[in-house]
């Protein structure tokens, strides 16, 4: 008897596990991010346009188009392709909202990896969620996995193997979409989100593109830009400009012979110069306190100050951190000083655009570069 | 093949539930009944599809 009262509460927990865990699982799957479609903002588009394939799933992401109407060079830009890396998705927003184009094109995928933004990481325990103050109220973010949403691509192999090289990786970079690319379109949702990725840089003639990522302090490959020989003269001459002007950053080789990431595919099966830019995002590092939405904001932490003081990591830290100001605003800046060096190397195909980036998020915050969704009335506004 | 690849993992979730939940009813021991409560969860919350 005394057993069965037990059985009976026993169920019941699992019952309250399963209820209060699944429902803020399927909040976070279903979470909308508002952006309101700025003055430069010319069209909408989706991912399935370019592979009908992928309509109706998770990876159907959409595209922005701003579109000057002067002929030019087209660039890509690609947030959220590590759904955890935020800082991308965030400087796809504020360009989104605020960037003008006066000559040439910009197309902004602000959640790449839609699905693996609906997802946390097991086991990592972190904040699902993050905001940004604004004058008009909050602007809340979701901070997803890294990987393609397991409800959308499962199970993993044994080994990844990667198309086309046949290169065998860990098996979970087969829900990698920086593992897949160039995909194909009969495998797993990951490589047709690269396929479908592809065929729209192929079809809109894109001439280069930026993939914006985070990466952890105690990782070589941070605060830089990483690219393969055919992008590395305008990378090395922007990491000139801007560890002059602006803010320190390096510029790291494409490795030849590492398949699947943007930086490497993206060139070498297209006519697109790659760039894929990683800004130093604490929230990553495991040596550090709880995964609060106050370190994935301020990137202050206490433990990373120790590890910086004893020359462990890759790039400069101290007590002031490694904001979501200074991590979006980079890729923003970063962004444009390629466009100058684009502009210098082609110059009969340029582009041109303004948006704020860098000093305007230091000097008074992201909040006034996020519009307001509900004064920019339904039609202004799409929902990620 | 890999959807056909997936419904069969689904399959194998939904028959360890049943084969989880069987032994939780039949077992005398509060300890294995505990630890079949907390081994079932990941599968109910995949074969949900929530997690």
């Amino acid at each position: 008897m005394k057993l069965n009262i037990g059985k009976i509460v026993m169920v019941v927990l699992l019952g309250l596990c399963v209820g209060f865990g699944g429902s803020e699982m399927m909040k976070l799957r279903n979470f909308k991010e508002p952006v309101v479609k700025g003055p430069g903002v010319t069209g909408m588009g989706k991912l399935s346009d370019y592979f009908p394939k992928l309509k109706g799933t998770w990876g159907d992401s959409d595209i922005f188009f701003l579109d000057s109407g002067k002929p030019g060079a087209t660039a890509l830009l690609l947030g959220g392709t590590h759904p955890n890396e935020p800082s991308g998705v965030v400087a796809a927003f504020t360009m989104i909202e605020n960037a003008t184009v006066d000559t040439g094109r910009l197309i902004i995928i602000p959640h790449y990896n839609r699905s693996g933004s609906t997802a946390t990481q097991p086991m990592a325990d972190y904040v699902p969620y993050f905001s940004i103050k604004t004058p008009w109220g909050k602007q809340t973010f979701r901070i997803g996995d890294r990987l393609v949403n397991p409800l959308d691509q499962w199970p993993d192999p044994e080994v990844y193997i990667h198309y086309p090289s046949k290169q065998m990786l860990s098996n979970v970079d087969a829900r990698n979409v920086d593992r897949t690319w160039p995909g194909r379109p009969n495998g797993g949702l990951a490589e047709q989100v690269g396929y479908a990725a592809m065929q729209l840089i192929k079809k809109e003639k894109v001439d280069w593109v930026v993939d914006m990522h985070g990466a952890e302090l105690l990782y070589p490959v941070t605060n830089c830009m990483v690219v393969p020989d055919k992008s590395a003269v305008m990378a090395q001459l922007a990491a000139m400009n801007l560890t002059a002007s602006e803010f320190e950053v390096h510029v790291e080789p494409s490795p030849s012979n590492f398949h699947g990431l943007s930086h490497r595919e993206i060139g070498d099966f297209s006519d697109a110069y790659p760039f894929l830019l990683e800004s130093p995002d604490p929230f990553l590092d495991q040596p550090t306190g709880p995964k609060t939405e106050a370190l994935e904001m301020d990137g202050k932490d206490e433990f990373l100050l120790v590890a910086a003081k004893k020359g462990l990591l890759f790039t400069d830290y101290d007590e002031k951190g490694s904001s979501m100001e200074k991590r979006a605003g980079r890729h923003v800046t970063i962004v444009e000083e390629i466009s100058r060096q684009w502009n210098d190397q082609f110059p009969d195909k340029p582009i041109s655009f303004t948006s704020p980036g860098f000093d305007e998020f230091v000097a008074n915050g992201i909040g006034p570069y996020l519009k307001d969704p509900a004064a920019a009335g339904a039609s202004n506004v799409a929902l990620e | 093949m890999s959807v056909v690849i997936t419904l069969v993992y689904y399959l194998i979730c939904v028959y360890t539930i049943v084969f989880i939940a069987w032994n939780f009813i039949k077992t005398k021991d509060w300890q294995k009944a505990a630890l079949e409560i907390v081994v079932i969860l990941p599968f109910l919350l995949r074969v949900l599809r929530m997690k």
